[in-house]
């Protein structure tokens, strides 16, 4: 049977005058990719933060893996984003720590680990990414490929059971972007994780979404499978694909 | 003195729009700033006493605020108290109280110059480099990666950095002052022949308990109102990179400020303990 692990109902949010959300919905099942598809400005950054408490509704309801994150106190909420990975759109790798540092960082809460468990887990991250050698570099080494391999390594360090991903493609060239696509579905097939994956990269799309959502102005304006979508007599929806 | 005819008094307002609109503007932007501040400085002794405590990050950062500052803080303190001892020799000499040299230079280190001065460095050095760090970690998401982890970035990275220079400042004053005591004692022997226990007995006679604890108190707010205004300005940096200069720049100039707003509040307080 499928688990729902994240629900989001009518969720709006507006900086000043501007309404960035107008109305979003959606749901996402346990070991399911879903892509979010829009242009930039659409909302999209903002909505992916509005899930994890980094931007504040205004109004509507974030419920992940069956907690109403508006009712968490700051405790409760760092519990749950122990169990949600965030991979930024700039890795967002810490400056003054090396490559193991950083995977490390987020496992610094479990001092009942000892420290030779937490190296085999930060290997068995990198290992995963296809980085196993970069372990004592520093972030400033490393090209934007790698970092977001490396930021996907910190995110899965805490084996996250929904992972949200902010433009995973962003600024790599097209060969890179299809090894990121493609990690993104090794991760979800070896850890049955479900993803929400937000970008405007199309070929990411359909390599990784089971599922996709396009947004126009903060609305959803269509749903469906990538195949379907493709198919889609709506000028807008279909000028993503072209 | 000249006048240019084209600046009509018109052309000066609009090239300096000084309206009421604008003191208003800039009234309320004050006011909001402080409350700001105060709330972040609630928020730092909220988590200052909450468990769990960050001591790797503290000593981290102790070791970079203060022993990394101690060479800057060595120099400027041997360099204030030989030029001091210099410049206030003719003085001293018209009046015939060349004796008097080495008291009076270790009452004004002591007291006033060697905390001040070494805080004025700390500001520079210290202050910059956390208002830069902590902006440019906001501008890359470094902050929000830290959150979405289940961390809380301000404890690790605040409260970890105000305690450090607070501790961090009155040691390198305590370091400043020797040094400085130390130029003085060359400078006094530049021109004239006064062994070291002699001098040493000289600055001793005339310094008491109260010209060394206020001064030394007072580099503990020193310390604490030049890292916070720091942090404050790079945790809240929301302009980009550009972002990341003005809270370099504005935790500088607001830290220099606050030492001498807080010198002269602990003079006024001093001096109601001494008559």
């Amino acid at each position: 049977m499928e688990t729902t692990v994240a629900e989001i109902t009518h969720l709006k949010k507006s900086f000043g005058s501007n309404d960035v959300l107008k109305d979003i919905s959606f749901k996402i099942d346990q070991g399911e990719n879903l892509a979010i598809l829009g242009k930039s400005g659409s909302g999209k950054s903002v909505l992916i933060k509005c899930l994890v408490g980094l931007i504040e509704p205004d109004e509507g309801k974030v419920i992940l893996l069956g907690e109403d994150i508006s009712e968490l106190d700051n405790e409760g909420l760092n519990l749950l984003r122990k169990k949600i990975g965030f991979l930024f759109q700039s890795a967002a790798l810490y400056d003054s720590m090396t490559v193991g540092e950083n995977l490390a960082f987020p496992l610094r809460d479990l001092k009942s680990k000892p420290k030779e468990e937490i190296d085999t887990l930060v290997m068995e991250a990198l290992e995963n990414v296809g980085l196993a050698d970069a372990i004592h570099k520093m972030p400033a080494e490393l090209s934007g490929g790698m970092r977001k391999r490396v930021g996907l390594a910190r995110t899965l360090i805490l084996k996250p059971e929904i992972i949200l991903y902010d433009e995973p493609t962003t600024g790599l060239d097209p060969i890179t972007s299809r090894e990121i696509s493609q990690l993104i579905v090794d991760i979800q097939k070896k850890y049955n994780t479900a993803s929400i994956i937000i970008t405007h990269d199309i070929e990411c799309v359909r390599i990784t979404a089971n599922r996709m959502i396009i947004i126009k102005d903060g609305e959803s304006v269509a749903e469906g499978t990538y195949e379907e979508l493709s198919k889609s007599k709506d000028e807008w929806v279909n000028s993503f694909f072209k | 003195m000249p006048t240019n005819p084209n600046i009509t008094d018109n052309k000066l307002e609009k090239a300096l729009p000084l309206s009421e609109n604008n003191y208003l503007k800039s009234i309320k932007g004050f006011f909001e700033e402080v409350t700001l501040l105060t709330k972040f400085t609630i928020r730092f002794f909220k988590e200052v006493v909450k468990p769990p405590y960050e001591f790797n990050e503290l000593t981290k950062q102790s070791y970079l605020i203060g022993y990394k500052s101690f060479p800057l803080v060595a120099i400027t303190g041997f360099i204030m108290g030989l030029v001091l001892t210099i410049q206030s020799r003719p003085t001293l000499a018209q009046f015939g109280a060349e004796s008097w040299l080495p008291a009076m230079v270790a009452v004004s280190i002591i007291r006033e110059i060697g905390p001040v001065i070494t805080a004025l460095i700390f500001a520079g050095k210290v202050g910059s480099g956390i208002g830069a760090e902590l902006a440019s970690m906001k501008v890359t998401e470094q902050i929000d990666a830290m959150e979405v982890s289940g961390i809380n970035p301000f404890k690790y990275l605040v409260v970890t950095r105000v305690l450090s220079a607070t501790l961090m400042l009155p040691v390198l004053v305590i370091v400043a002052d020797v040094i400085s005591l130390y130029g003085a004692y060359i400078g006094v022997n530049l021109k004239g022949d006064v062994n070291f226990h002699l001098f040493f007995v000289k600055v001793f006679e005339k310094l008491t308990f109260m010209d060394v604890f206020p001064a030394l108190i007072k580099t503990f707010f020193f310390g604490f109102i030049i890292a916070l205004i720091s942090c404050y300005k790079g945790y809240n940096s929301n302009k980009g990179t550009v972002g990341v200069g003005q809270s370099a720049n504005a935790a500088v100039v607001y830290a220099s400020l606050m030492i001498f707003i807080i010198d002269m509040i602990a003079v006024q307080i001093t001096s109601l303990f001494i008559k």
